[in-house]
């Protein structure tokens, strides 16, 4: 019986958040596929002008695109492997038995970083990274570090402020996946071995699985979008050092003036996402 | 043994601590940065021990005009929060308890606007709002936030709904009530804490957003963090008012966020981790 309502019914109930997320989700990319196919520079409207596919075969031909893709990659390279092992450690720490106000404690504080204003951790990045004011220097030893002005320390900088605002999301995800072990047979195992990387290995790691593929699709497509916090902590400089591939297209499209190929590189970067919006509903929505 | 024991559990709360300071550290370095004097704020090394002053926020707020731009924050982030339950609570209903095809093809859309970068919807976007004269105009946030929230507010509340049992239904449908009528007496109140979260979650993502914020506002609907992100312009850069806005912003933020603390993973997750 559940469920058998009339199509009118079903549309009254869903039909304006379907119209209301086409118009404002849809239409737009629908625009922008088809600027993606004209010569369309903001500084040069009078002649735009229909021409194929030329912008995807000079995106791909680009070797600045490649870059910022590989830079974006060498990103999540670093960053989400260090996420996830500080992010287990801390899981396994809560995890423990004792400890329970200390463990909220904790715990509530590991909720500030994702939340906070991503432009915001970038701008506290500018007051701390700073070479001569900055804290960073300062609790180092009172080291003389360029971290913004200098490439390679530019990208650590990035690494280290990623690590610092998504390391707590990769701890509960994973504390939700310890949580799900039965007790009976965390304690049976714990019987059977002290040492606490077997039962990891054999009990708990089962259930971190599908924690762990949802922190793999979401920390990719995270990186793919990550623009605020480095614009406002080095604008993707110096240089070209930490310019990743949405800060890339934004400099193209709004400082480059160049609406057609800013398209055609946003276009397939949504390819890209809805590949990992697939495997994510693939491996999560199985009863929807 | 029990010695072992009694250096285990301190080694426990020595970790504990150490990850509540590193989580915790650069928001005292923010706040503390906002009370200092720009003189202090620029001294090498820096001081941890100086007389604070509310000077930041004064300049900043009713100078600088951050005032009105937490003001724009906050309007939109209301009124996409409201549309964004209009429209996505009926959804979620449906999602929930009707039987349709597409189902999975809307889930796979909605997932799909969760992980869009904005970029890719920030340039057409511009160039649409440009023609229709929709440039600065506190409208078109509202509208393309949309983009992020409903989804979010869809999907949270249609789980909540799934929780609501049938039985409840099936009795008021005897009762000869429209399907509008079950959702909205029988099934809303239930749902509440869910719709609740969801409303939570769309305020902090839209009260967060930069992007569309920079590239579609000038002066009259700039938002806080457009705002705090144009004090970086020129050589002597205000520090201290640069992190008293920041803090200001924060604020609100961060208590929503513990509100929501314990639905936190699952909203950022779409469900996959409970």
């Amino acid at each position: 019986m559940r469920g058998k309502v009339s199509r009118r019914t079903v549309f009254a109930f869903i039909g304006p958040a379907v119209i209301g997320l086409a118009m404002v989700g849809i239409a737009p990319l629908l625009y922008a596929g088809w600027t993606s196919l004209h010569f369309f520079n903001l500084t040069k409207l009078r002649r735009v002008k229909f021409i194929g596919l030329d912008n995807y075969e000079s995106v791909l031909t680009d070797p600045v695109f490649w870059e910022a893709m590989g830079r974006t990659f060498a990103l999540l390279g670093t960053a989400l492997p260090l996420q996830i092992v500080f992010g287990l450690g801390i899981a396994l720490v809560l995890h423990q038995p004792r400890l329970s106000l200390l463990k909220t404690l904790t715990r509530l504080s590991l909720v500030l970083p994702m939340a906070t204003t991503y432009a915001v951790v970038g701008l506290l990045g500018q007051v701390m990274f700073n070479q001569k004011f900055g804290v960073v220097n300062q609790l180092l030893g009172g080291v003389n570090v360029n971290w913004i002005g200098d490439p390679n320390n530019a990208f650590i900088m990035i690494i280290f402020w990623d690590v610092w605002q998504w390391t707590p999301f990769v701890a509960l995800v994973l504390l939700a996946g310890l949580t799900m072990v039965p007790v009976e047979i965390e304690e049976a195992a714990r019987l059977e071995t002290r040492k606490w990387w077997t039962v990891l290995r054999y009990v708990q790691f089962p259930y971190l699985v599908p924690g762990l593929v949802a922190i793999l699709i979401l920390r990719t497509a995270d990186t793919l979008k990550l623009f605020d916090m480095v614009f406002t902590l080095t604008r993707g400089g110096p240089g070209s050092s930490t310019e990743f591939i949405s800060l890339m297209i934004q400099r193209v499209g709004f400082r480059g003036f160049d609406q057609g190929l800013a398209s055609a590189q946003a276009i397939i970067l949504l390819i890209i996402t809805i590949v990992l919006a697939q495997l994510y509903i693939r491996a999560f929505y199985k009863e929807v | 043994m029990s010695g072992n024991r009694r250096g285990q559990v301190w080694g426990q709360a020595a970790v504990l601590v150490l990850i509540l300071l590193l989580c915790v550290f650069p928001f005292y370095w923010m706040v503390t940065t906002s009370l200092k004097t720009h003189v202090v704020a620029l001294e090498a090394p820096p001081v941890w021990i100086f007389e604070p002053t509310l000077e930041n926020y004064r300049e900043a707020l009713f100078e600088d005009g951050v005032l009105l731009t937490l003001i724009n924050s906050l309007i939109i982030a209301v009124v996409t929060t409201a549309l964004a339950l209009a429209l996505g609570v009926p959804a979620a209903f449906a999602l929930a308890r009707f039987d349709f095809r597409g189902k999975r093809d809307l889930w796979f859309w909605f997932i799909t606007n969760r992980m869009v970068s904005p970029i890719v919807l920030a340039l057409p976007f511009f160039l649409i709002a440009r023609n229709l004269g929709l440039l600065d105009k506190h409208v078109t946030l509202i509208l393309i936030y949309l983009t992020f929230n409903l989804p979010i507010v869809i999907w949270i509340v249609t789980d909540q709904f799934r929780g609501v049992p049938y039985d409840l239904d099936e009795a008021a449908r005897l009762e000869g009530a429209s399907q509008f009528r079950i959702m909205r007496s029988i099934c809303l109140p239930l749902a509440m804490p869910g719709v609740a979260v969801s409303a939570i979650f769309s305020f902090i993502f839209s009260w967060n957003e930069l992007m569309y914020g920079l590239i579609l506002t000038r002066n009259d609907a700039k938002t806080a963090p457009a705002m705090a992100v144009s004090f970086m312009e020129g050589y002597n850069l205000p520090y201290g008012k640069i992190m008293a806005t920041s803090t200001l912003i924060v604020i609100p933020v961060l208590i929503f966020a513990l509100l929501a603390s314990k639905q936190l993973v699952r909203g950022l997750t779409m469900g996959a981790v409970k």
